[in-house]
Parts: C-alpha cells; structure tokens; sequence
C-alpha cells in the first residue's frame, strides 16, 4: 500500500456540503491518487486505434488532434442515432437528485461531480447546447455548455472516477444508468485517443495471448499444471485439468485471475477438486483463457472484438456448452452482450448439467452457465458431499458485485452455496447488498495503483458495511464472486478493516467438498480446519 | 441564482398577459390564438420528440436487474425487479410509473462517527412527488367538464370524490389543494437541500413556478375572484368545436390562469418533462431479463477485427508444441522436430 | 425502429386522449354555446346585480343560510335599497319558479351539484 495515503481517519471526514464554485466550471486539479495514467501509445497502435500518443493527464495540453471538437460531436450525434438509452438518458432526467448519495464515490468524496447526475450532466450540458432547439437558442441559460479542452478534461477525470456499478439506476425514477453515459463519454474520448493505460494494455494482451495478463499458452498450461500439483498436496489426489482438449463437452472460461492472483487461485483450486469429483468432461483454452472483458471498460467494438474468442474458441474445440468462472463485467458482458455481438451459438447445445440432468432454460440460446448456478444446482440434488464444519474457521460475509446482481440477477444462487458449505454466514445490511450492493470502488478498469487514494474513497461504502458485520459478528472472510473484486477488496480491506479476508465463492465449496480419497487436513490456503484461538460464540 | 432566472422569465410571462388582456384587451388573441398555438405545439412537439427517440435503435438488452433473476426451479425468481417475460415487464413498468417504485426505495446516507456510513429510509421525495403527480392528473381530468357537453358520469363522480369534505361553497377540491402543496414542496426541496440546489438549472425551477401559477390562479378563480364558469365553458367548447367565440366578462384572472396553462403545453415538449414520454422508453427498464433465453438483435451489429484462433497459433506454435499443448496446423518452424 | 408497433399504439392512444374532448363533442353532437335559461316574465330586478349573481351566487346563498339558522337575521337589502326574505324557496325561485329550466341547466352544463336540494325540498311546478 502506497505510503502517501492518508491515514483512514483522515479519509473518512468526508464533507458533502457543495461548493460555492459554480458547477459549470470544469476546471479540475488531477490530485495524485486520484486518476489514472494515459495509455502505453504502443498497445493504441496495436489495437489498431486513432490518435496514438504519450500523453500524461497533467499536463496542459493534451495534443489533441485539429479536428478534436468535430470528431467527438460527430461521434456524438452518430451514438445518440446508435443508442436509444444514451438519447433518453441525455434528454429525460429532472435533476430529483434521488441518485446523489448512491454513487459509492460521492459517498467517499463528497465531491459533488460524483453525484450521478452531475455526472451525467458533463455530458448532458454539452448535448444540450449542440443538439437540443432550447440549447442553441438560449446557451447557458438552458444549461449548455461549450465543448472546450477543459471539458474534456473534466469528463476524462470524473467519466474515469465511474465504475459503471448501476447502482444510481435502480434508484433512479426513469432508470437512466450512469454506466450507459460513462461507456459513452469514454467512447469518445477514445476517438480521440485519450484513454487510460490500466484498459488499453489488458486489452492489448487479451487481444494478443488471450487473457488480460498477457501470458502465453505454455505459461497458462505451467499455472494450471501448478494447481494440479498444489491441490495433489492438499488433498492427496491428482486432478485432471485438460487444456485446448477438442470434443471435451464443457468449455470452461474464467478470468485470468483466477489462476494467477491470490486470493483468486483458491477458488480455482475449487473449481478444480469440484469438477474432478463429479467426474466432468471439460477443457480449459489457452485462446479464451480470459472471461473477463475490458473491452467493457473501452468501448463496445473492444468488448466485441475481445469477446469473440470465447464462442470463436467453443466452435473450434466442439464442446457442448460452456461453464463460465466467478467474474463479475464478464459476466455482464457474457449476459447482456455476448450472444448480440458474437452469436448465435447455434453450433453449441442448450445446456444440460451432465451430473444432474438439469436443463438450463435460462441460458438455452447463449449456452454459457454461471459457475454458481451450476453449482447450486449439484448441492440441490445431492451430487456432491459437503462438509461445512470445514469451513468452521472463517465467519463469511457475501459481497454481491455489480454486475452479476444489477446486470444479471444472480443474486440467489451464491447464497445458496454459501448456506450449504459454510456454518457461518451473515448478510451485510440490506442497503449494502444484493441489488443495493456497493461497488468495490475499483471495477471498470480503475484498479491502479496511481488511483489509490480513489479507490479507497470508492471502496468506503463497502467496506463501511463489512465493518459492520465484522464487529457485529465477527466476520472474517469477505467472499464474492468478482476477479475484480478478490484482487481490490483485499487491499480495501487491509485499509479500513484489517481482521478481514477476502475469497472466492468456490473456495468454500473446494474446502467443505469431500473428495473420495482425499487425504486432508487444511483448508486450501494450506491453514488447519479448526484454528488454535478460542471462537467466539455467537 | 438559477431560481431567479425561472422567477423573472415567469413575471416577464405574466406581464406579458398583463399588458395583452388587461392593458390592450387582445381577448381573442389570448383566448383563441395562444391555447390553439400551444396545443398544436405541444401534440406536434410530443411526437416528434418521441419518434427522435424511437428513432435511435436499441442494440443491446441491456435491463437493470432489482431482483433475483429466473434460473434454477428452487430459487425463487422476482418477476417485478427482474421481469422474465412480458407480465412482469408491464408490471414493473406499472410499478414504477403509477407509484414511484424506484424513489420508495430511496435512501438517505449519513456518515456517522467512528467512519460508519448510516442509511435511512427517506421517502420524503417519494410521498411528495407522488402528491404532486396524482393531483395533476386528477385536476387535469376534473377539467374535462369544461369540455365536454354533456359532462360524463365519471367526471362527476371524481369531482364529488375529491370534494368529499364538502367545505366551503363551491367545495375545496382535495387535489386542487394538494397540488399547490406538492409544487411548493418541490420547489422548496430544491431550494433547501444543499446538493439539489447545487444540480438545479433554471430549467427545474422554471416549470414548478408555472405549475404555481396554474394552482394559483386556478384555485384563486374557484374560491376568492369567482368568474361565471358557464362563460368558461362556452369558450372551452367553442376551441374544442373549431368555433371558437370569446364571451364578454372572463375577467383577467381567468386569462392568467389560461395563458401559463398555455406556456405549460406549449413548453412540455421542448424540456425535461418529456419524461412523461420517456419513462416508458428506458431500454433499461422496459426490457425483459431474458437475455440468455432470446437472442437479441442489434441491427447495427458489424464484423470487427478480431484475433483468430489461426493467427494465435500461428504466433505461438512454438511454445505451445514445447508445452505439449494440441495444435491444428503441425507444420513447423523447427524441420529437426520432424521425426 | 425498434418496437415501432407498440411506440406507434402508444403515441396513438396519447393522440387519442389528449383530443379526447374533440371526438366526444363529435360523438355527442351537442351544440356549443351556454345553455339558454327560462327568464322570469315581469320581473327585471333581482337581490344583486345580474354579473354579481352569476359568479357569487353560491356565497350569498351561503351567508344567508348561515344568517338565517345562526342569526335569526332573515332581511337582505339589495344595492338599491329594497327588502328582501333571506330565502331560497320564498325569493329566488318564487320569480325562479321552474328549477330544471334555470338552475339546472347551468349546473348540469358546468358539472355543478350543489348540495341545496340536501336538504330543500325541491318545488313542484304548479298543476
């Protein structure tokens, strides 16, 4: 954790009172730990976009090309024909202000630009003035604004200080989500090639090796040996993990984290010892061996381009169907994108738990299954063994990401699992979770380390409310269903409540499996079942 | 300062109706040309702004989920937060715009200390907005005896209902009184809370201080400057039958009250209260969670550049063959391999 | 367009209500014009002046109800000076003698019903 942070006490004297400044100002200080760095010119080129160039966010001028202005009000007018949501959204808000306090970055910050709506009226004010009969006529005294270098800069700082969470649209009167604005704000600044490095680098690498990270087919057959290796000395059985196997009936995709990061690796670790159990015939890809998508994060032909591997992929191996990890945008990509951009998947076929039996009816036309449906669905019809005690030594808590529970609605189904593998289990409070859940205030490509201080702004809602449950009851393990999620929460936690760990759904369900043969006696981090201290009682 | 801009564009407006009835006596013009004037702009000024946003294509189903989604037979689906056929969709739509769903849920945030974030239920906008919306609609529907000859039974039954207190003569009319409330409420709201002022243009005040206006006058007309409603009614059916005629006697109050109804129409489509309108259209409210279910079509859908499996390959052949991983072309690079 | 079919029903049914008024006078036929009232024959002076009675009519009758059965005070002085009964059954309707062909067109025609006949008897027309 960078050492220029300030220490949480300070951090949580959050004032919410606006300024006397005058919004329409767009003049903005890029305070470090509070954006992010300009994208690596190289991997622009690579990805074959316009405008590639050093540029640090800093500094005065930006290089921005002659045209700036034409190209982004062009690429305006030609997205608000493209998108229905976009031309409602700029048109149909009254300013009820309901959103406000519901952007876990107003709530840290208090910076009013992080309202939602003010958010969106960056925007909206410059739509207003080139695009609405009120705005060319009357000016400011309609709410426009011109659209100068300043303001660009503004959306570049505050449409980077957004994680596209939606939690704003299920307060919001007429749904508009801010999600909807971002990925339109950062669209076009992309035409002119302001974008940050932490999203166009991952997308380079994912575009290039398949995953986020960058690593190449043997460096991803090595890690998966590695678990192999690392779960045959935990439980004393050697699993078979089968990569690029053609005719495997599962294509199973997760996000590069899992088998790279920790705490993610302990999910993957149960992915494994759970899909060996129940005697599944399914393959990793070294070439969709990423879920997760930050082509979201980009723009949607990035999203597109980056997603197209995965049925690309299935169709090659001829699997059946496919089995997707605990990821969170991937999954609202792979739910609300994936079968418009890149289907249809008419060369798969609807999904039917081979152990169980079940027919996926939700998923009969993208033909990719959630892990934790799946899951849920084995523990229901008693295909598995389960021993909670195993899970005696943590008190777990469920995080609900973004995207799986506003973008989804898979809400149920990792509580689900949760009851069954562990004994104890709290909801946070109900205005923190499920639909209402908090962002963990990095997500959509804005985990770096330069923004630190910002995340951990973000990430306070959350983390306010896990401190909640962990003086309530003691909670000291923070699950969740998110890559982003296990990689950022874990230092969240580390800053504002220290006793708690963070981990994988899967995890729990590869500690309580019970494995036939299995010779164990520690969880899989390598710790004892039942821990030396004195539990407290509940 | 944005408060005040809508204050003085409202006075300019009444002075406008000031000098035009009571100054220069253009009734005709006031009574006939404007109301005619403002109706033809506001249903031209609705469709068009809502064919401008049918216009634009919806390529992505893209619903905000509130609830759990349908999925396995022993978890229950929440068919109003998180629709899965069409049911639910027009349930959740009717949800939310006959009864606020969304802003029941509001909450307020407080920071506590020892850096602890409170949320309490705050449905303050809720019950307000819900107030001011039902009272207009049912005022605007009460004044359909004024057009419509003879006046229909169910108009007399809501006006009775509405003045069911029966104080006063004529009657206060519940809603008459709770708009007025509502509005002020509104405005006062915005004015008060720090972040709402800090948001506000001009352009959210400006159309509370007509609706004031309206209620003000309105209800002026009805208890305290009484006019002879029966001329009231002679001019509304003569508009309505394309024989427009404007009695003698309307007095100026009656003339206020018409002219900011007519700024009203005549505005609505040109602002944010298209949200009438809008409200149905958000894609993200309005679409069924089936997305794995039913494919969805972008019409604008196009080919990208993408990285083929074949070219991945063909970078990486290499180490993958090294790595024992299966390839679909053998050739290789290396002609010592070939044994 | 997507949804073109329903966006088309709904702007349709908008249309529809919202020039509701149009179609129910084409329906309904009525003449435009306030309804014609049945005059008293011999009679041109009233309690109040003509416009005064038309807009204020509910108050006076009002006030005197209340000064009738609260006050005791029975006698109302018209601008000009006269006498009159504080009464709606002995002064207005023994000029306004027929009550459907003066009070209730106007009433019926602005969809207003007074509460009076709560508790009034309703005068017959005579045989």
């Amino acid at each position: 954790m960078s050492d220029d942070l300030a220490k949480k006490e300070e951090l949580a004297k959050i004032d919410f009172k606006p300024p006397k400044k005058d919004w329409t100002d767009p003049t903005i200080e890029f305070r470090k730990g509070s954006f992010n760095y300009g994208s690596n010119p190289k991997n622009v080129e690579y990805l074959d976009l316009p405008y590639a160039r050093e540029f640090d966010p800093r500094k005065e001028d930006w290089n921005l090309p002659d045209n700036w202005k034409e190209i982004i009000l062009e690429g305006m007018r030609d997205r608000l024909m493209k998108y229905r949501s976009f031309r409602v959204f700029m048109d149909i808000c009254v300013r009820c202000g309901a959103c406000a306090d519901k952007c876990h970055f107003f709530l840290g910050s208090g910076d009013p630009k992080n309202m939602p709506v003010l958010r969106a009226e960056l925007l909206r004010s410059v739509y207003r003035r080139d695009f609405s009969t009120a705005g060319k006529i009357l000016g400011k005294l309609a709410g426009g604004r011109e659209l100068t270098p300043q303001v660009l800069k503004e959306w570049f700082y505050y449409f980077y200080q957004c994680t596209e969470c939606r939690r704003c649209s299920v307060f919001c009167p007429y749904c508009i989500d801010t999600a909807e604005i971002t990925m339109m704000a950062r669209e076009l600044l992309h035409l002119v090639g302001i974008g940050i490095d932490w999203i166009t680098t991952p997308a380079a690498n994912c575009f290039r090796t398949g995953n986020h990270l960058g690593i190449q087919p043997h460096g991803f057959k090595d890690s998966v040996d590695f678990a192999v290796d690392d779960l045959a000395d935990l439980t004393g059985i050697r699993v078979e993990a089968p990569v690029n196997k053609k005719g495997a009936e599962i294509l199973f995709v997760v996000p590069s984290a899992d088998y790279f990061a920790d705490p993610h690796y302990y999910g993957f670790l149960g992915y494994m010892a759970l899909f060996h159990e129940i005697g599944l015939d399914y393959t990793f890809s070294t070439y969709a061996s990423e879920g997760g998508n930050f082509g979201l994060f980009h723009s949607s032909e990035m999203m597109k381009r980056l997603n197209a591997k995965i049925y690309a992929e299935a169709r090659r191996l001829g699997v059946k169907w496919i089995i997707g990890g605990e990821c969170g945008h991937m999954w609202r990509v792979l739910h609300q994108y994936m079968d418009t951009m890149n289907g249809p998947a008419d060369f798969l076929e609807e999904p039917i738990s081979p152990i169980t039996g079940t027919k996926f009816e939700n998923a009969k036309c993208t033909k990719m299954v959630h892990i934790c449906e799946f899951t849920a669905d084995l523990i229901h019809n008693n295909k598995i063994k389960l021993d909670p005690r195993r899970n005696d030594h943590w008190t777990v808590t469920f995080h609900d990401s973004c995207n799986t529970s506003r973008a989804m609605g898979l809400i149920e189904e990792p509580r689900y699992i949760l009851r069954q593998t562990c004994n104890k289990f709290h909801e946070m409070p109900e205005n923190t979770i499920k639909e209402q859940t908090f962002c963990c205030g990095s997500g959509s490509g804005l985990g770096t380390d330069e923004n630190l201080e910002m995340r951990m702004r973000g990430g306070f809602p959350r983390a306010s409310a896990v401190k909640y449950v962990h003086d309530k009851h003691g909670v000291n393990l923070l699950t969740c269903i998110c890559a982003i999620d296990k990689a950022t929460l874990t230092p969240l936690m580390e800053y504002w409540v220290p006793e708690v760990q963070v981990g994988a759904v899967h995890e729990m369900v590869g500690n309580a499996l019970v494995m036939e043969g299995e010779t164990r006696t520690t969880d899989l981090r390598s710790q004892p079942y039942e821990r030396e201290e004195v539990e407290r009682d509940d | 300062m944005n408060a005040l801009y809508a204050f003085i564009t409202v006075v300019i407006l009444y002075l406008v109706v000031y000098l035009g009835v009571g100054r220069m006596g253009l009734e005709t013009f006031f009574g006939v040309v404007i109301p005619y004037a403002a109706i033809v702009l506001f249903l031209l000024g609705f469709v068009f702004r809502i064919f401008g946003w049918a216009r634009s294509t919806v390529p992505f189903r893209i619903p905000t989920t509130s609830g759990q989604q349908k999925s396995l037979s022993f978890i229950k689906n929440n068919n109003l937060e998180s629709p899965h056929n069409t049911v639910g969709v027009i349930g959740r739509m009717a949800l939310e715009i006959l009864f606020f769903r969304s802003l029941f849920r509001n909450t307020k945030a407080e920071v506590k200390d020892n850096e602890r974030l409170v949320y309490g239920p705050d449905k303050w906008l809720w019950a307000g907005a819900l107030v001011f919306h039902w009272s207009f609609l049912v005022v605007f529907v009460r004044h359909y005896r004024f057009f419509a000859e003879p006046v229909p039974g169910f108009i007399l039954g809501l006006q009775s209902l509405d003045g069911i207190f029966q104080i006063g003569v004529p009657v206060v009319y519940l809603t008459g009184a709770a708009l007025l409330a509502g509005v002020t409420f509104l405005f006062l709201r915005r004015v008060v809370i720090p972040q709402v002022r800090y948001i506000s243009l001009p352009a959210d005040y400006f159309p509370l201080f007509v609706i004031m206006m309206i209620a003000g006058s309105g209800l002026l007309m009805r208890h305290f400057y009484k006019v002879d409603i029966v001329n009231v009614k002679e001019l509304a059916m003569g508009l309505v039958s394309f024989a427009p005629s404007v009695p003698e006697g309307l007095g100026f109050i009656f003339y206020v009250h018409l002219f900011f109804v007519s700024v009203l129409f005549a505005y609505f489509p040109f602002s944010k209260l298209m949200h009438l309108g809008g409200v149905f259209l958000s894609p993200t409210r309005n679409l069924a969670n089936t997305n794995r279910v039913k494919r969805h079509i972008n019409p604008w859908n196009y080919d990208v550049k993408t990285h083929t499996y074949e070219e991945y390959e063909d970078e990486f052949r290499d180490v993958m063959r090294e790595a024992g991983l299966p390839l679909d072309k053998e050739e290789s690079v290396l002609p010592l391999e070939k044994e | 367009m997507t949804d073109a079919g329903k966006i088309i029903a709904g702007i349709v049914l908008f249309l529809v209500i919202v020039t509701s008024p149009m179609w129910y006078q084409l329906v309904s036929g009525s003449t435009p014009g306030a309804p014609k009232l049945e005059m008293p024959v011999d009679v041109t002076d009233c309690v109040e002046g003509a416009d005064y009675m038309r807009a204020f009519h509910m108050d006076l009758l009002n006030v005197w109800r209340d000064d009738v059965v609260r006050e005791g005070d029975r006698i109302h002085v018209a601008p000009d000076g006269k006498e009159y009964d504080k009464s709606l059954s002995r002064t207005c309707m023994s000029c306004h003698s027929n009550k459907d062909a003066f009070c209730d067109r106007c009433h019926d025609y602005a969809g207003v019903k007074p509460y009076c006949w709560d508790c009034h008897v309703e005068p017959r027309e005579q045989p």
